[in-house]
């Protein structure tokens, strides 16, 4: 539980990011840390930790015959998610960061509040 | 799990650096802090996989973000500026929203957890027979969600197409 | 933008093939062992980028390489969906669905030729992870694309 606390508190820290720094390339870093936070999230929940068992990742080729075999193995699902989810928050970021490089192109600086005194 | 907590407690310091350092490379340095350290967790939580991918994937971030401070600038000139109270306003809202949903949901998994969960089971069970990999995952994302990693592909497409009409070159209007 | 010191150039050239071909080995065993494609085309694409980083570019080589990745990316897609349509057709009527697995008996568990059409896929979204980050990177670390004097 104390985990799942402390990723949340990683997640309010990228939306802190995203919602008050007045920086293009802030906000792009709050939206990776956001997203490296939900992923991590994502395994967590995915690792249901019985005390006493012995968990190892889910390539085998026989499964052992127990009742519950998620205590044994992890949870290949949230893992197939956060694979590809991974891959794009990078392609979304490349893009934030091509938009940032034309917009300081034109004006000459990252500063969010200078954009918008501009206006058109 | 004690490993876990002092990774996680590494990444909040490393994440706070990131957002208030004033120099951007630093800021984008502390980020590749997070990410790896993500990958450490990723091992710990026992997904080989998603470790492999975040690091090479957290190598290519911090590349792509040191080439667009190298060609601009490095300095956060914004740091320092007094907040605006619609700012913080909004903040708030989401955060208290994203709190809230994000405890429903995690309490809705954690009942569930021992008891639920049959179609990992069955994945797990009967994956080699079914598919023939024995990476489950791979059984995962290739076999019985596939048209998910489709709309993966079509969206990392779409990035790459917005990446190359935003950064395209100027005299091409003629 | 220019090449690098001979010391970067040297470690890069040793190294640059090694992560190519590990690459290539991760993708290949997808189905086997940790990885896939997705980690297999990015290791790809960090190769090529570090060649490029330590070597140095000029603005032609840019551009064609910016064309090619495009077209490998393209093709990566196509790939991925006609395995996938692939398995709507070659059944007969009614037995095939998108995304079927084609033949996941053929080949003993366990060995490289195993597993129907999920290392053709893995082949597919390989070339496509690996050509998109590749033409991103051309595209955002390209000094004559924006800054045009």
């Amino acid at each position: 539980m104390l985990i799942l606390g402390i990723s949340l508190v990683l997640i309010l820290i990228g939306l802190y990011a995203i919602i008050t720094k007045r920086n293009m390339i802030k906000v792009a870093v709050g939206f990776a840390l956001m997203e490296y936070a939900v992923n991590f999230l994502f395994a967590i929940i995915g690792f249901h930790k019985v005390p006493g068992m012995k968990i190892i990742p889910p390539i085998l080729m026989e499964v052992k015959t127990t009742a519950n075999v998620l205590s044994s193995y992890s949870d290949p699902v949230p893992q197939a998610l956060v694979l590809t989810s991974i891959v794009i928050g990078l392609g979304v970021t490349a893009f934030m960061l091509s938009l940032a490089l034309r917009i300081y192109n034109r004006i000459g600086s990252f500063d969010l509040d200078e954009i918008k005194r501009l206006k058109g | 799990m004690p490993e876990l907590i002092i990774l996680l407690l590494f990444m909040v310091a490393a994440g706070i650096v990131a957002v208030e350092i004033k120099d951007l490379l630093a800021s984008v340095i502390a980020l590749g802090a997070v990410g790896f350290t993500v990958a450490i967790g990723f091992i710990v939580l026992q997904a080989p996989d998603l470790a492999i991918v975040q690091i090479v994937i957290e190598i290519l971030a911090v590349v792509f973000f040191v080439a667009v401070i190298l060609k601009t600038t490095h300095v956060d000139s914004t740091i320092g500026r007094p907040y605006k109270g619609a700012d913080i306003f909004t903040f708030i809202i989401f955060g208290v929203f994203a709190l809230a949903f994000l405890y429903v949901g995690v309490r809705f998994l954690l009942i569930n957890s021992s008891a639920g969960f049959e179609i990992a089971q069955h994945y797990i069970k009967h994956g080699l027979t079914e598919t023939g990999a024995v990476n489950r995952v791979a059984a995962v994302i290739l076999d019985y969600r596939a048209l998910d990693t489709l709309g993966e592909a079509t969206v990392l497409f779409t990035a790459v197409i917005g990446v190359l009409a935003v950064l395209r070159l100027e005299g091409r209007k003629k | 933008m220019s090449g690098m010191t001979p010391i970067v150039k040297v470690i890069a050239r040793t190294v640059a093939g090694f992560i190519f071909v590990y690459g290539c080995y991760i993708i290949l065993y997808g189905h086997l062992s940790p990885g896939g494609g997705f980690a297999g085309g990015a290791i790809v694409a960090a190769g090529l980028i570090l060649s490029r980083l330590a070597f140095g570019t000029s603005a032609a080589q840019e551009r064609s390489t910016s064309i090619s990745s495009s077209i490998f990316e393209s093709s990566g897609g196509i790939l991925f969906l006609l395995v996938a349509v692939l398995g709507l057709v070659i059944f007969a009527q009614g037995a095939g669905f998108f995304f079927k697995n084609l033949f996941p008996e053929f080949g003993k568990g366990g060995t490289l030729v195993s597993a129907g059409s999920i290392p053709l896929s893995n082949i597919a979204i390989g070339i496509k992870v690996g050509a998109a980050m590749l033409s991103i990177f051309v595209v955002l670390a390209s000094t004559k694309y924006i800054f045009k004097e």
